[in-house]
């Protein structure tokens, strides 16, 4: 399917890859190289041939020894060719896949320095698709370019000089045609365009309805609505029908017609190179049969290029619209790397300031607003609040994934801004609702807080969480290699590794987020345990599910709508009546009944 | 790829049309060098200009009755290739649509959809260049090798030692390759499960800082990627270069042979023409067969795929009812088991329970306790393992499931509408209700007052997945729709869980008054939402570990005591 493109080329894209192309000066410049001795060895093969046939005149008429001459000659060339061309065709892979290997690992250490804001506001769909199609059709435009770009324009350019010197006149035959060959091809093209640009259209409209009723199924069927989904389907696909194949058939006119054009040319070829062949003879400078042979097989091949360019030209403007893609992920704005007087946080104490704390994920929707809060050695902070309420905002700001706009947040009473950003995180230990483990073994993903933990180290964090006995279960116990996000585990025992893994490093300070709605009792109960073992003499930040947790923490934040609306602990909240009450009765009293009464 | 032929059937016609015609351009093609050897051995020998003109002609008509042929065929190959897809597409929408449950689970969504889009797609250019160029090139090649036995015998030997080499050659190196792309393929994936990983894990990667551990890992990948597709590329490459020494060699051996024959007379310098032409023809034409044979594999592949669609079986087993006795039961369960394909533990172990026309029953249980998958049960999504559901007295079984759906509506966990307006929406429920019924509908389903507010009301236009909608306008407009069907049996699957708890009561306290009085089960995580139901069942792991009425349920029911506990009770168990 053709993308629609934009009509010009992007200069600063252009740049930019052949900035990219330096570093392979030297190949690119075999490379052309190669190119232009292949391109030359073609094009004298078809002459040496002629000159060959010019030595078979007739019945007796045969030089023997100039033949074997010219063939030998043929013999060498063609070997040179075919080793210029597979050496070329070699360093062109070599440079478009090491662009492409360049490409995609910037791309990936770029992901690394972005703002998690990026992270978050770009699917990863989107993101994956950048790293990798994006970057895959660019490497698919270039190599093109390369194989078939410079050979092309140095095939036309070569077959014309040749023609020329030969004979201009007959030569003049194939220039005056050529342009019929390129109005004819452009001419398609263009309504192919219009008729493609429907296609994609109906296509798209198509994928939609699709993606629609497939991974809405459930419903459908729960609903008996297949027919009229098919209905609806039909009707599409009746009109994509007919637009593909208006599509198909335009687009498939280009060769034959450019074909066509290319056989006109060789009957005209063939006329006034035969009639010269007549009038010259016995003349100082004939023109030969041979020549005449040389001619048409040139003729032959002279717009099989033309086809080529322009398919190539197609295929560039493609690729550089994905590279410019990629090149928009590069020159996104990275993190503000860390100073170099920051300081290194050694045996954080406990203390959490917040001081003045304002934040806002857009400018225009205000969320937190001046929030001060002081944690002392140890404490417990529960946060509470609705489902989306925006709860990991504020673990956002304390792991310093996201900066504060205003006030300042402090750690054993320095900035966390002035303090490097791996040293503030491994003062915090983090577990959250959504549980992430990563494809490989269940060791690896345990020692992830601790990658030089012992065996002895990483089998005792997982009795402490009671996670030794289902993983002692599995085919290769603590080496099973988990599928991507966990694989075939449930919620419950994902979870248990996750805290594993902040157990075995056990930093001073914790952020739990409490994910119990997605656990059964028994397993909820090891967890609470396993957290409460963590929890003792650490400062922890509690997003909180459970009654227990809330009220026996020394400050709680409540929060609604993205913002902490009230603060303080359990009996001040509630004898404030306000959110906290209300969300209290709701969630833990029978307020059915207190309607009804 | 047997079965998808059958769509081809009906295009019979253009199938044998458009190969024919590709058939018949091929032919003028390769008597081209006849011509130019009648104008070289004929027209230039005996300077006959006339013959010459003449000979010229016929060329210029060839090129037009070839440019007919090829019009002709490209046409028919296109009519074909889009139709058969159109056709495909047509018959697997309809096939996915009735896929059970269980068959979309064991496949997955995402599979499907690219089955629907891009694996067809490719299977129609497929059909387009198979029919247009799969025939064309051996005819080139094999004809050229007859034209040449037509000009001269001995010579065209050179044509029976060449065209072998060259098929050997080609095909080794296509063979050798495939494997090899696969396997780029696979490393490619390798290289995209790694960013995913460090995308969705962005959080977890920073908090323990493997940012740099993460980028060696990457590259790891990266750098195997990029070592087998050096790999592949240099064995590729060898395609071209050595197809152009053996064409090469083969008009080397012409011009020997060709200048021996000319001498003693048997070939003239015409000949010598023509039979180099005809082995540059077959050059060219190998080229474009190689990437054929490349774009058909891929084809086959994708054909493959939607194949296995298309095998996958549709519909339920409808069993012959037999003998039982009659109940009065909206629903009961008998010793109900049911293990998900793939799944080695049972979801629902040995349930037991019925319920009264007319009865609330509140189902309770923690996520993965199997609430949904009772409910699932109810409507035939999935049949049961051991034992029997019957639906009004009935064996599901025996039921046809589209019959026993229409009795039952659901509200499911995920509120899930489709583009169109909030009528057509409605509609779903019940495409014949009236609206005065539609906005009973939307009355209890407390979603009437927001409706209103919309500006066209019942024509408010709803985007895809109803992304306009706020989640609990959508959850409250799925529950209309499930109202709208006013069937005997009602299920809300955790269905008000974006609803604030005003608005939660309301609408069970509608719930209760519906006039026609429909066997409701109502999923929850919260006691408060279920405890005035006629009958609890309570779910952990798969097991019905209580049921009954609220209070009999605190005295017996320890996990339901717990639930209770954990949410009413102040000071439950420590963190």
């Amino acid at each position: 399917m053709k993308k629609k493109q934009k009509p010009q080329f992007d200069r600063k894209t252009v740049k930019r890859v052949l900035q990219g192309l330096k570093h392979y000066r030297i190949a690119l410049i075999f490379s052309l190289l190669f190119a232009a001795a292949t391109v030359a060895l073609t094009l004298y093969i078809p002459l040496l041939t002629g000159d060959a046939i010019d030595l078979m005149v007739g019945k007796g008429l045969v030089d023997w020894n100039g033949i074997v001459k010219i063939v030998v000659t043929i013999g060498i060339c063609t070997l040179l060719s075919a080793l210029a061309q597979w050496l070329m065709n070699v360093l062109n892979n070599r440079i478009t896949y090491g662009m492409v290997r360049k490409l995609r690992h910037d791309a990936f250490v770029k992901l690394q320095k972005l703002p998690l804001s990026y992270v978050d506001s770009h699917s990863v769909g989107e993101t994956v698709s950048r790293m990798i199609s994006d970057v895959d059709q660019f490497a698919d435009g270039l190599l093109m370019g390369f194989s078939q770009f410079f050979t092309g324009i140095l095939t036309i350019l070569g077959t014309l000089v040749i023609m020329l010197v030969i004979r201009p006149s007959v030569a003049l035959v194939v220039i005056l045609v050529t342009p019929l060959s390129l109005f004819v091809a452009s001419f398609i093209a263009k309504r192919t365009y219009s008729m493609f640009k429907l296609q994609a259209e109906t296509r798209a409209e198509q994928t939609a309805l699709i993606d629609e009723y497939i991974a809405n199924h459930k419903v459908v069927v729960a609903f008996g609505h297949e027919d009229e989904g098919e209905k609806e389907f039909n009707e599409v696909n009746d009109r994509l029908e007919k637009a593909s194949l208006r599509a198909t058939f335009f687009s498939s006119i280009t060769n034959p017609s450019t074909r066509f054009v290319n056989n006109l040319v060789y009957a005209g070829v063939a006329m006034t190179g035969a009639l010269l062949v007549i009038g010259t003879a016995g003349s100082a400078n004939p023109f030969t049969v041979g020549s005449l042979s040389v001619f048409l097989s040139y003729a032959n091949q002279y717009t099989k290029p033309f086809n080529e360019i322009s398919g190539v030209l197609t295929e560039l403007q493609n690729a550089l619209a994905c590279a410019r893609r990629v090149f928009d992920l590069l020159d996104e704005e990275e993190l503000l790397p860390d100073a170099p007087d920051a300081r290194v946080l050694e045996h954080a104490d406990g203390r959490v300031e917040l001081d003045r704390v304002s934040f806002s994920y857009t400018p225009d929707r205000e969320l937190i607003k001046d929030l001060d809060l002081s944690v002392s050695a140890g404490q417990r902070i529960a946060i509470v609040g609705p489902t989306g309420c925006g709860k990991t905002t504020l673990i956002n700001l304390l792991m310093r994934f996201y900066d504060v706009d205003d006030g300042s947040i402090s750690v054993s009473g320095t900035d966390i801004r002035n303090m490097t950003r791996p040293s503030l995180r491994a003062a915090w230990g983090m577990v959250l609702q959504d549980t992430w483990l990563r494809a490989a073994t269940v060791r690896e993903n345990i020692a992830m807080g601790k990658p030089d933990a012992t065996d002895e180290e990483i089998v005792a964090a997982a009795k402490a969480v009671h996670a030794h006995s289902f993983i002692k279960r599995l085919p290769n116990g603590y080496d099973t290699l988990l599928g991507e996000n966990g694989g075939s585990l449930s919620q419950g025992q994902k979870q248990l590794l996750c805290i594993a893994r902040v157990m075995l490093a056990l930093p001073p300070m914790l952020i739990l987020d409490e994910a119990t709605s997605s656990i059964d009792t028994r397993m909820e109960l090891k967890i609470q345990n396993a957290f409460a073992e963590m929890m003792r003499g650490r400062t922890s930040f509690i997003v909180a599910h459970r009654l227990s947790t809330i009220e026996s923490a020394n400050v709680i934040l409540v929060m609604r709508d993205g913002k902490i609306v009230e603060q303080g602990d359990h009996a001040t909240l509630l004898a404030k009546k306000g959110f906290y009450h209300h969300l209290y009765n709701s969630q833990f009293t029978d307020a059915v009944s207190s309607i009804e009464s | 790829m047997k079965r998808l032929l059958v769509y081809l059937k009906p295009y019979k016609k253009e199938c044998v049309i458009s190969p024919l015609f590709k058939l018949l351009e091929a032919i003028f093609d390769l008597l081209v060098p006849l011509v130019v050897k009648e104008i070289i051995d004929v027209g230039i020998a005996n300077r006959d200009k006339p013959y010459i003109f003449s000979m010229c002609a016929l060329l210029a008509g060839f090129a037009i009755i070839g440019l007919t042929c090829a019009l002709i065929a490209q046409y028919f190959a296109a009519r074909a290739a889009v139709g058969f897809s159109a056709g495909i597409r047509r018959d697997l929408f309809a096939h996915i649509q009735k896929l059970s449950y269980a068959e979309t689970d064991s496949v997955g969504v995402s599979t499907l959809i690219t089955r629907m889009t891009s694996d067809i797609n490719q299977l129609q250019s497929g059909v387009n260049m198979t029919l247009r160029l799969l025939l064309r090139s051996p005819i080139i090649v094999f004809g050229a090798m007859i034209m040449a036995f037509t000009v001269n015998v001995k010579s065209a030997l050179v044509f029976v030692i060449i065209i072998p080499l060259l098929a050997a050659v080609v095909f080794t190196i296509m063979i050798k390759s495939i494997p090899l792309f696969k396997r780029v393929q696979g490393n490619l994936d390798c290289v995209t499960s790694v960013t995913r990983e460090n995308l969705t894990g962005a959080r977890v990667i920073r908090a323990f800082r493997m940012e740099d551990a993460d980028t060696e890992r990457f590259s790891a990948a990266n750098e195997e990627h990029n070592r087998t597709q050096n790999y592949v590329g240099k064995i590729s490459a060898l395609m071209n270069p050595l197809t152009l020494i053996l064409v090469n060699l083969g008009i080397i051996l012409l011009l020997l042979s060709g200048g021996k024959l000319v001498k003693i007379g048997d070939l003239t310098q015409g000949e010598v023409v023509a039979l180099t032409n005809y082995m540059a023809q077959i050059l060219v034409e190998l080229v474009k067969f190689a990437n054929t044979i490349f774009l058909v594999n891929k084809a086959l592949a994708c054909g493959n795929r939607v194949e296995a669609v298309f095998e996958l079986p549709i519909g339920m087993e409808i069993r012959k009812p037999q003998d039982r006795q009659n109940t009065q039961d909206a629903v009961s369960f008998q010793n109900v088991s049911l293990t998900y394909r793939r799944n080695a533990e049972p979801s629902l172990s040995n349930l037991t329970f019925s319920v009264p026309v007319g009865a609330t029953v509140g189902i309770i249980g923690s996520t993965g306790s199997g609430k949904s998958s009772l409910v699932h049960l109810i409507s035939r999504f999935y049949d049961a393992t051991e034992g029997t559901v019957s639906v009004n007295g009935c064996d599901v079984r025996e039921q046809n499931p589209e019959v026993l759906r229409e009795k039952i509506a659901v509200v499911p966990q995920k509120p899930i509408l489709f583009r169109g307006t909030v009528r057509s929406n409605l509609l779903w429920g019940n495409d014949r209700a009236t609206d005065e019924e539609l906005w009973e509908a939307l009355a209890a389903a407390q979603a009437k007052e927001f409706v209103m507010r919309l500006e066209k009301g019942l024509d408010s236009p709803v985007s895809q997945n109803g992304k306009n909608f706020s989640g609990g306008q959508r959850q409250r407009l799925t529950i209309a729709r499930a109202l709208v069907r006013k069937a005997d049996i009602l299920i809300l699957d955790d269905s008000s869980s974006a609803l604030d708890y005003a608005t939660d009561a309301a609408l069970r306290e509608a719930l209760r008054a519906l006039p026609y009085r429909p066997t409701t089960f109502l999923i929850s995580q919260r006691t408060s939402s279920i405890q005035h139901a006629d009958l609890i069942l309570v779910l952990e792991d798969g097991c019905l570990v209580g049921q009954g009425k609220h209070e009999d349920l605190l005295q017996a029911c320890r996990v339901y005591r717990e639930i209770y506990d954990s949410q009413f009770k102040k000071g439950g168990e420590s963190v």
